[in-house]
């Protein structure tokens, strides 16, 4: 029921909003809590296990009950907390876990079947038949179970991430933390004050008390705009901090006001990663309730959060009221209740001692011990301080357990916080995070007062550490209530019925209490055996009311039963704010190379290669398969000349005196005595012995040197280099950078190969000036090109690198040459039918595992000079015989067909692991030689040439009879790239 | 988590690459023994505690890093260039 008057709400912006399909209204201001509690709506979901009718029980992120679900398809987003959501117009909003109604839920049957439904039912229950477990009993659990539900549908809306930095971040934009804000920005540091709300101010919106003479809200708001008039802080308000981690980070979830989300492009929420100097935690505190017989009906609410709706959202939860407390801030939620005309049937006090000036009927030493009513609360029973029970009828319960400190950020480093017996509550110790003070009702201090003078104290702490000067004396706090917060700790009320803990995963006093029984006593044990605190709440409410019970049962002291760890995230973190922006195509950067339009123009399907994207084939008209593309492409590369952009492979420019002497020490082979003008190919080890890389580097002077390495490689190779370089010997002098993405490079390959070089470069090249491993500089007009003649194809090849700007038109240029002599462009596919005829290697088979010895190259580790790999590949292990190593793999049986990832046999042996002989690295069908190709590491494989091995793949079913022979099957001496 | 680079200052770990514990900076001689290579290719302690560990500024100046960190309570107790502790001992 809205109160006729007061509340921090604009009661001229009406909202229409809808739940469960029926319309209400609300006004600015609001969240859904308010408005549906405004509008009398006390039932709002059904619980988890039991599917017990549920209601608002608290005013923030703790909220167990009013989850509700927003949005349809590819928006909807389930398990939103109605007190969380600030009120819009058109909200839609669904209760969850009920069907096939909220009001008329079946499975509320499981509610009758409770006894059997008790702590680890489904570890008792389910255990038999063993095959039920998959097929029958989890979908059936699954589907009962639960909170709301994902939609399947992909996630249309938009989020964020984002990073902020600052000298000071203070969490909560209560009074304490408003007084650090002030203090920190006063003295000129950078501050960022981030509060969950969307009002700063914390519990002073819910109060009625008054700071320095005004309103507490009043005071807040002032404050608030004179900070950030300052310049120097940042509020961010709709954001939690998620979560505590090293050095100053911080993760922090930001939700965007409807109005702004629903701009086009702007997201729903964004993840922020905070990285500051200093921290001061002033996160406040949550009440917690008292379990006994029944709590959990719509109505009972905690007094704290009736108290919010009264005071800020001029609601009035219940018409009659009953409030129930241990402690003095019971009281006041009757007195503000009371102020605001609501009918307060009965303060309820556990203490024996405790008094009240209020006129009300109070009942001190009493305790409520049950409850009443169908989908909501109706009555409740108490039991009085001799023993004599009394029913009262109200409609809603107002319950007080006493604060505890929100110490769970102060916990997130791993750090445990203490028991004290002023408060009945955990505080945080001295420096659980480094870099982080605890400020207010977070560290204890529980009056107003006591707040803001702990937020100015923390604050300059932490500004002394940053050696930030602030005047000697504190400026005079203003005035505020300090009254003494007395309590004398109530957790259950025992007798008979189910008495809740859990609100949210639904476990009661009965369920811990039968978990110590079955001896799981310590809390980390019991919180997995009940299930307590492991919904998305992490037992924000019910945490320590469990581990008092566990203690009591277990007949130990709550400090000695201790807490469960507190791990991030604070609040639920949607995984699409902290993936945001990495869905769909974001999810890897894409690197295109220069002639990519061009390739896509000539309708080359395009293929991943790591990051980079490059051309499987060129398909021509009449071409229906790859395959004949691919074969004819191979055939122009054989027969004319092809085109292939290899850009992609990593090129790092090598410059210094040292450069040649650096070479010799990361490749396994000399490249000090390579003259200038001239390309080597190099094969490079790791440090123990196995391949990590092979390709050419040219010297281009003196102390220039230009190394290519393979594409999947490059950025390993360039971070081997460095490593070498500085760690390794950094009294070289040589300095590199990767230039990949400045140099396009083509390979023009084919007997055509010099004709049509020819035919665009200035002058002319010829054998003299670029023999076969030759390289140099060329123009082409105004454009200077590098020249390399080298070759992956076994044919006269050269490569010509451009800078990157003149890619594409070298590109189309090349290509369209390459066509009117008969040829053309060839993508990925011949490119690997070209190497594996000649035998040459990729990451298939520098994998990670192969040594020098395996691939047949360990006469290229040279005997006279150190290198990266040089001892480790001396091994016996590493050069025994037995190792498998490379041969080349040629069908000889029925099937033709070899397959990668095939294993090898001998011709007479199961295909049976402790029979294996070796494996398939690369196959592809060689047009060339008219029969399949493959490379593959075969035990003594060298040894082996003619014998007939059978290849066999299980996993596509394919078994072929195959001759071992060496590795390069076409032109093995090489002449046809020498000529 | 936050690494400071002595040529850049204090970045995000997201800029670095690990490599793992900076033994690797003591490369043993060619013929040092199949021992010697042995620890220094594969043996690592295992420390509760302070240790020293190669980074990768991979994503800033390309500086690679010798970072001591206190295992058990996170703390970045220094970080230095490698090159820099390597000529100094050579």
């Amino acid at each position: 029921m809205r109160l006729t008057g007061g509340g921090l709400i604009d009661r001229g912006k009406v909202m229409r909003f809808t739940f469960d399909g029926r319309s209400y209204e609300g006004v600015g201001g609001d969240t859904l809590a308010s408005a549906l509690l405004a509008n009398d709506i006390r039932l709002v979901g059904r619980s988890f296990k039991y599917h017990r009718p549920r209601g608002v029980m608290t005013a923030g992120s703790e909220e167990p009950n009013a989850l509700v679900t927003v949005g349809r398809g590819g928006q909807q987003e389930p398990n939103l907390r109605a007190t969380m959501l600030e009120l819009h117009e058109g909200l839609a909003a669904r209760s969850q876990n009920a069907w096939p109604s909220l009001d008329w839920d079946l499975l509320a049957l499981n509610d009758a079947f409770a006894p059997f439904l008790g702590a680890g039912f489904y570890y008792k229950t389910f255990m038999w038949p063993r095959a039920f477990w998959e097929r029958v009993y989890e979908p059936i659990i699954r589907r009962a179970a639960g909170l709301g539900a994902l939609s399947g549908a992909h996630n249309t809306d938009t989020y964020e991430k984002a990073h902020a930095h600052c000298d000071l971040l203070v969490i909560g934009a209560g009074p304490a933390g408003l007084m650090a804000a002030r203090e920190a920005a006063r003295a000129g540091a950078d501050v960022i004050v981030v509060d969950e709300d969307n009002r700063p101010g914390g519990r002073l919106n819910a109060e009625t008390e008054e700071v320095d003479g005004k309103p507490g809200y009043l005071w807040a708001q002032e404050l608030v705009a004179e900070l950030v008039a300052m310049g120097n802080v940042r509020l961010m308000t709709r954001t939690t901090v998620t979560g505590v981690y090293d050095q100053g980070s911080f993760g922090a979830l930001e939700r965007l006001p409807a109005e702004v989300a629903a701009r086009p492009g702007a997201p729903r929420e964004c993840f922020w990663r905070i990285a500051t100097r200093r921290a001061v935690l002033a996160a406040g505190s949550l009440e917690r309730p008292v379990a006994f017989a029944g709590n959990d009906r719509p109505g009972i609410m905690m007094a704290g959060a009736v108290r919010a709706y009264v005071n800020r959202w001029a609601v009035a939860p219940g018409r009659c009221v009953a409030v129930f407390g241990n402690n003095d801030d019971a009281h006041r939620t009757a007195a503000d209740l009371m102020a605001a005309g609501v009918h307060v049937a009965a303060l309820i006090d556990s203490r024996p001692d405790a008094r009240s000036d209020l006129d009300l009927p109070f009942y001190a030493g009493a305790r409520v011990c049950g409850s009443s009513g169908r989908k909501g609360l109706e009555a409740v029973d108490i039991e009085l301080a001799l023993g004599r029970r009394e029913k009262i009828r109200v409609d809603c319960l107002a319950v007080s357990g006493g604060w505890n400190p929100s110490v769970h950020l102060a916990c997130h480093m791993g750090g445990r916080p203490e028991w004290s017996d002023d408060i009945a509550g955990f505080v945080p110790r001295d420096d659980m995070v480094p870099g982080m003070a605890v400020a207010g009702a977070s560290a204890g201090a529980m009056s107003t007062h006591a707040c803001l003078k702990s937020g100015v104290e923390a604050a300059r702490t932490t500004l002394s550490e940053l050696g930030i000067k602030m005047p000697d004396k504190a400026p005079a706090l203003p005035q505020a209530d300090d009254a003494p917060y007395r309590i004398t700790p109530l957790w259950q009320v025992h007798g008979k019925g189910r008495a809740w803990l859990d609100f949210q995963n639904d476990v009661t006093v009965k369920d811990v209490a039968q978990a110590a029984r079955e001896n799981f006593r310590s809390v980390e044990h019991m919180k997995r055996y009940t299930t307590q605190g492991m919904a998305p709440d992490q037992g924000k409410n019910s945490n320590v009311g469990a581990l008092a019970v566990l203690a009591d049962a277990t007949g130990r002291s709550i400090p000695q039963t201790g807490t469960t760890t507190f791990r991030p995230p604070y609040v639920p973190v949607p995984i699409a704010a902290m993936g945001a922006g990495a869905q769909g195509q974001g999810f890897a950067p894409r690197r295109l190379t220069t002639s990519h339009a061009a390739s896509q123009s000539m309708d080359a399907p395009m293929i991943e290669v790591g990051l980079w994207y490059r051309p499987s084939y060129f398909p021509r008209a009449g071409e229906t398969s790859w395959r004949q593309s691919c074969d004819r492409e191979v055939a122009h590369v054989r027969e004319a000349v092809g085109i292939a952009d290899v850009s992609t492979l990593g090129k790092i420019d090598i410059q210094g005196a040292d450069a040649a002497q650096f070479l010799d020490f990361v490749y396994t082979n000399t490249f000090s005595t390579l003259k200038a003008g001239r390309v080597r190919y190099g094969l490079m080890l790791r440090e123990d012995g196995h391949v990590m890389d092979d390709g050419t580097t040219a010297r281009l002077g003196q102390d220039h040197f230009v190394m290519t390495t393979t594409t999947a490689a490059a950025g390993q190779v360039m971070r081997h280099l460095e490593f070498v370089h500085q760690c390794l010997c950094p009294g070289l002098d040589v300095s590199m950078i990767s230039v990949t993405e400045q140099w396009a490079q083509f390979a023009v390959a084919g007997p055509k190969s010099r004709d049509l070089l020819n035919g665009v470069l200035d002058a002319p090249v010829d054998a003299e000036r670029f023999p076969f491993m030759g390289c140099g500089e060329v123009t082409l007009g105004d454009v200077e090109a590098r020249l390399f003649r080298i070759s992956f194809s076994g044919e006269h090849a050269y490569e010509i690198a451009v800078p990157a700007r003149y890619g594409e038109s070298l590109f189309r240029l090349l290509v369209a040459r390459a066509e009117e002599m008969g040829g053309g462009a060839y993508g990925m596919e011949a490119l690997n039918v070209l190497r594996l005829e000649k035998g040459l290697l990729t990451h298939a088979e520098l994998h990670g595992r192969t040594t020098a010895f395996d691939i047949g190259m360990e006469r290229m580790i040279s005997a006279k000079k150190d290198c990266i790999g040089k001892a480790a590949a001396a091994r016996p292990g590493l050069t025994d015989p037995d190792r498998e190593r490379l041969v080349g793999l040629k069908p000889v049986g029925a099937v033709k067909q070899l397959t990668a990832g095939a294993h090898l046999f001998g011709e007479a042996d199961a295909a049976t692991r402790e029979n294996d002989q070796g494996y398939v690295t690369s196959v592809g069908f060689s047009p060339t030689l008219g029969h399949f190709a493959g490379l593959g590491f075969l035990k003594r494989g060298p040894e082996r040439h003619g014998e007939v091995i059978r290849m066999v793949d299980h996993l596509r079913g394919i078994e072929a009879l195959c001759e071992v022979t060496a590795p390069a099957f076409f032109d093995p001496d090489g002449g046809r790239a020498r000529d | 988590m936050r690494i400071t680079c002595p040529i850049c200052g204090e970045r995000d770990r997201r800029e670095f690459h690990y490599q793992g514990a900076a033994v690797a900076l003591d490369r043993p001689a060619p013929d040092a023994g199949a021992e010697s290579w042995d620890d220094y290719l594969h043996n690592r302690e295992n420390p509760a505690g302070p240790t020293r560990e190669l980074w990768h500024h991979e994503a800033g100046c390309g500086a690679w890093l010798v970072v001591t960190r206190d295992t058990v309570t996170h703390e970045m107790q220094g970080s230095e260039l490698a090159s820099a502790l390597q000529e100094a001992d050579s």
